[in-house]
């Protein structure tokens, strides 16, 4: 009966995995099955505990990488010296157990009624819940602009490359590749700066919404420069992640 | 290691019983008004602290001692969670 115990508290419950794919080289997405899980929104993001045999435990958090209404799955990147991401990066494999607890946030998160124009801007593994809000936007036919900045350190680390080539209908992806560009490269090199947001960012006349998240440096130069040229600070929602 | 307070989410839920992440805070030292979402928060350590984006005042710390969640929220002159939408 734990279940129905008592609405809206945040329990930790086991999951399944029911699939494990690669993304590049160190990234992974793993589709979980979530008994009783109330949905999400777009943004939202779990918490996953691993516990030691000694019962030494260690939680990290995860972006929901998919929209409302798709099965629970999490884009997991690998952290050489991570404590959990080796783990569910290599070890993991489809028909294990997880322990979680979510969906979690009410503030970085993107509802159709929220409007836009939007402007997201992703740092590595920060595309993962920027893509959620991409899919939530697509499968419920919004019709709010968007644009999304992706800083990659090369080709080989831009995560769901595929699927954010077939954006259209009123949804761009623009990369920023700061470490090396391939022969040809067309879009941006280097870090986000003042000048890319300029010819990037919808005017703050337009009364936009931006998300930004990555890595904490990347999110708060971004979060300045935003603010420097007109969005109002909470029209700029950010997400830090960091990790081990 | 800082993050924002997006990251203890999960933490603010078991702590308050409910979703904190779009909670008012005000800030004792400065008086400045923000989601929790967006203070700074450092993980990790002894304990968890939230600090004030605006003038790095400590706003709350959470402590685990055996196992219980010791709170203190000294540095808030206000916390509204807002009506769940």
């Amino acid at each position: 009966m734990a279940r129905t115990a008592v609405r809206g508290r945040l329990t930790w419950q086991v999951a399944t995995v029911t699939s494990v794919a690669e993304e590049t080289d160190s990234v992974r997405t793993i589709g979980l099955e979530v008994p009783g899980w109330p949905g999400h929104r777009a943004g939202q993001h779990l918490d996953v505990r691993l516990t030691a045999e000694d019962g030494y435990t260690a939680e990290r958090s995860y972006s929901v990488a998919t929209a409302d209404g798709e099965p629970v799955a999490i884009t997991v990147e690998r952290l050489d010296d991570g404590e959990v991401s080796p783990y569910l990066t290599a070890d993991l494999r489809a028909g294990d157990e997880l322990e979680l607890r979510g969906p979690i946030g009410r503030w970085f998160v993107w509802d159709t009624s929220d409007g836009g124009p939007l402007l997201l801007v992703a740092g590595g593994s920060g595309v993962v819940p920027l893509r959620a809000i991409l899919r939530h936007r697509q499968r419920s036919g919004s019709d709010v602009p968007l644009r999304l900045l992706y800083s990659s350190r090369t080709l080989a680390d831009v995560i769901y490359h595929r699927e954010l080539d077939q954006y259209r209908d009123g949804a761009q992806v623009i990369y920023t590749l700061t470490r090396s560009q391939p022969p040809g490269w067309t879009g941006y090199s280097g870090r986000v700066d003042a000048a890319m947001l300029a010819q990037i960012a919808w005017p703050a006349s337009q009364h936009p919404l931006a998300f930004v998240c990555g890595p904490t440096r990347f999110v708060e130069t971004v979060a300045e420069q935003l603010v420097a040229v007109g969005y109002p600070p909470g029209r700029v929602k950010t997400e830090r992640f960091g990790g081990t | 290691m800082m993050l924002d307070g997006n990251a203890i989410g999960g933490l603010l839920h078991e702590v308050f019983g409910t979703e904190m992440t779009d909670a008012e805070a005000t800030c004792a030292t400065c008086g400045a008004v923000g989601p929790l979402a967006e203070t700074v928060v450092y993980l990790r350590g002894p304990g968890t602290v939230v600090r004030c984006r605006n003038c790095s005042g400590v706003l709350m710390v959470i402590s685990q001692i055996h196992g219980v969640n010791c709170v203190d929220v000294g540095g808030l002159t206000a916390l509204d969670p807002r009506r769940a939408g």
